[in-house]
């Protein structure tokens, strides 16, 4: 009857939902890869691989639902603040030997360097951008995402002689560092957690999975412990009187001002937390490659992470992270998965083009399209997600979860106190 | 004749709201060409005027919506001249717009939520900082407390929990006015209040703004229905073109010629 308890029964139903989409999704590549006869560390490879991109795609729809979803700020440079977390952290950790040179801080500096800088440049941006309308908004997010990463590749930043030492971002080429995985392996090197390791290395083993797999495996952990605090500070907010305003701004700005709300500094405030929060995952991501590449950051980032989050439903956090479960495991990752399994059972010679595969299919032979398909299944992908989002907008506009009502309070309005409820 | 026009004739005692010479200009429209009138505290006040007479422009220049190109507001003895919206409303001076803007993707208990003004959890710190929160909790239960009464007061309680969208064009007027009670205004500025609320529903409203005229609201309120302003506005104040063109008792207002010739389309 308490108000805690609806809190946390309504977190509890969040989280067994979840759990079933993702137990249902791993039994079924799992069962799916083991029957045709997969091996079972590539199985486990494949799976692991989906848990490393949903928990990254979660966390950056969870900021981008901050913009979005909630607030309506049509921030179409998300790639463009990840670039900036990434390559701060870069900058700042990799080796003074190396060239381009770095600072050689530790890692941990880097990545809360990396969110800061990527939120304040938020601000800084948020100050002109938030004064034009939406649709302008969404121009100079993209515009800015552009001169991000230009700017990045540009020659004129290439390459800054400080000194005895080249400084800079390395163009084309990037930086290289220590990449943030790095930290299971430094962990297991300690003389209590080594043992766990040893253990987990030894069962791993057992079954015939490689340690490199459970490496990325322990990594993918540490990116979801980060998307369940992210997506506790975002529920709180959600619930709050503050969600309440953003989502005002989003209905109809002009209202809320009229009823007194600031809403120029609770969109600048969240302007820069979320692109605090997309800078964070643009390093728990991109930041686990030891090379970070201007070729990262295209725009094209930006559209998978609003197909992520118009998937699971804009508006809703557990959305979100349903949304990037679902990007990750169907559209981005499942494909190839159905292609490893292909290739190990059927004859899957792919012919040079389609024209090709056509004139064979004339003869009644229609393996060399079924090859053709899988050959090319990278640009195939493609279309996969275009008629996703197309049956997604014609069935379900609202996204998979979309369609809740979260009510933006922190107690349960439809409560009375005197023990006088609504039903 | 215009230089009577930028001084009020009639005697207000004391005023809660005062325009001076206000003008705005579109473009090569002057929407309003320095008007001039005070609101008596605790009053009702009806504003009329024919379509175009610069009403509603009035009103968004007074709320902030948009910042005048001259002349004054001055609101409870402190000047607000083209300061925000925000601002204004966080003085006691709110408003409700012609066409209701409800919020529709919120519950009708969201919108009323977001009356109150200055609340604890509207600060990102407090709402997501542990302990702190509860206290945001317990006030959250307080505001919940007078959402329910005001909408009971409206007698639209049992939509609550709907979305705003799925209100009708009369509902969406109370609930839009209850909401702008929860503001704890001093006073209300009504843009055509009962445009689409049915006689009954406006009998109600009537009746409400009343009772709340007795708890010291001051109203200032747009209006088309002569019934409305004639038998429930203590003073009435005419535009035409921008202008003032009258003011006085509904009595007044009533006789006088300008006023008729300005509404059956005289020349003037």
């Amino acid at each position: 009857m308490s108000e805690r308890t609806i809190d946390t029964d309504r977190w509890k139903g969040d989280l067994l939902l979840l759990a079933k989409i993702v137990a249902a999704t791993y039994v079924g590549f799992a069962s799916l890869g083991l029957v045709t006869g997969v091996p079972i560390n590539e199985v486990a490879g494949f799976l692991v691989t989906v848990t490393f991109f949903a928990a990254s795609f979660a966390l950056v729809t969870l900021a981008l639902n901050l913009h979005w979803g909630y607030t309506g700020l049509f921030n179409i440079g998300v790639a463009g603040f990840m670039a900036i977390g990434v390559y701060t952290m870069a900058v700042l950790t990799a080796s003074p030997d190396a060239s381009p040179a770095g600072l050689g801080l530790p890692i941990p500096v880097g990545v809360v360097a990396g969110v800061l800088v990527a939120a304040l440049v938020g601000a800084v941006i948020a100050l002109p951008a938030l004064r034009v309308r939406s649709d302008y908004f969404a121009i100079i997010t993209l515009g800015f995402s552009e001169i991000v990463r230009l700017s990045i590749t540009s020659g004129t930043l290439r390459e800054i002689e400080v000194g005895d030492r080249v400084y800079g971002t390395g163009g084309g080429s990037g930086i290289g560092y220590t990449p943030v995985d790095s930290v299971i392996p430094w962990l297991f090197d300690r003389p209590g957690i080594g043992l766990l390791g040893d253990l987990l290395y030894g069962i791993g083993g057992l079954v015939g999975i490689t340690t490199s797999i459970i490496n990325r495996l322990l990594y993918a952990l540490v990116i979801i412990a980060f998307v369940v605090a992210v997506y506790a500070l975002l529920q709180r907010l959600a619930y709050s009187p503050f969600g309440r305003v953003l989502k005002a701004i989003r209905e109809d700005e002009v209202a809320a001002r009229s009823l007194g709300k600031n809403t120029k500094y609770a969109k600048i405030k969240v302007f820069a937390l979320g692109c605090g929060l997309m800078g964070l995952a643009g390093i728990l991501w991109m930041g686990s490659r030891s090379l970070v590449t201007p070729e990262s950051f295209m725009p094209v980032v930006t559209f998978y992470i609003f197909v992520a989050l118009i998937v699971g439903g804009s508006g809703s956090n557990t959305g979100s992270i349903v949304g990037g479960f679902v990007f990750a495991a169907f559209l981005w990752e499942g494909p190839r998965f159905l292609r490893t399994i292909a290739r190990a059972n059927l004859d899957t010679r792919s012919p040079p083009t389609i024209y090709d595969a056509a004139l064979e299919l004339a003869a009644f032979d229609v393996m060399p399209l079924v090859g053709y398909f899988i050959g090319s299944l990278d640009e195939f992908r493609w279309i996969l997600i275009g008629v996703a989002l197309v049956l997604l907008m014609v069935y379900r506009p609202e996204g998979l979860l979309g369609d809740r009502k979260e009510i933006a309070a922190a107690t349960d309005l439809s409560q009375r106190q005197g023990g006088e409820s609504d039903e | 004749m215009s230089e009577q026009r930028t001084r009020p004739t009639t005697n207000v005692d004391d005023p809660i709201l005062r325009a001076e010479n206000l003008r705005k200009r579109f473009g090569g429209i002057v929407a309003v060409d320095g008007a001039s009138f005070e609101v008596e505290r605790g009053s009702i006040t009806g504003l009329i005027g024919p379509n175009g007479a610069g009403k509603s422009t009035t009103f968004n220049l007074i709320t902030g919506v948009y910042r005048p190109d001259g002349g004054s507001v001055v609101f409870d003895g402190g000047d607000v001249t083209g300061h925000s919206p925000e601002r204004i409303a966080n003085q006691g001076l709110v408003r409700t717009f012609q066409i209701a803007r409800e919020l529709p993707e919120m519950t009708v208990l969201e919108n009323m939520m977001l009356g109150p003004q200055n609340q604890l959890g509207e600060s990102i710190w407090r709402s997501v900082t542990p302990v702190v929160r509860n206290e945001v909790i317990q006030e959250e239960k307080q505001l919940r407390e007078r959402a329910w009464e005001t909408l009971e007061l409206f007698e639209i309680d049992h939509l609550a929990e709907e979305y705003a969208s799925s209100l009708s064009g009369g509902q969406r007027k109370l609930l839009e006015l209850a909401r702008a009670l929860l503001t704890d205004p001093d006073m209300l500025l009504l843009d055509e209040p009962m445009a689409g609320v049915n006689p009954s529903l406006e009998k109600k409203l009537l009746e409400r703004i009343h009772d709340l005229q007795d708890e010291g609201y001051s109203f200032l309120l747009v209006e088309h229905d002569m019934d409305v302003i004639m038998n429930h506005c203590e003073r009435v104040i005419v535009m035409h073109q921008g202008e003032l063109l009258a003011e006085g008792l509904p009595a007044e207002i009533q006789g006088d010629e300008a006023v008729i010739e300005a509404y059956l389309g005289g020349d003037v």
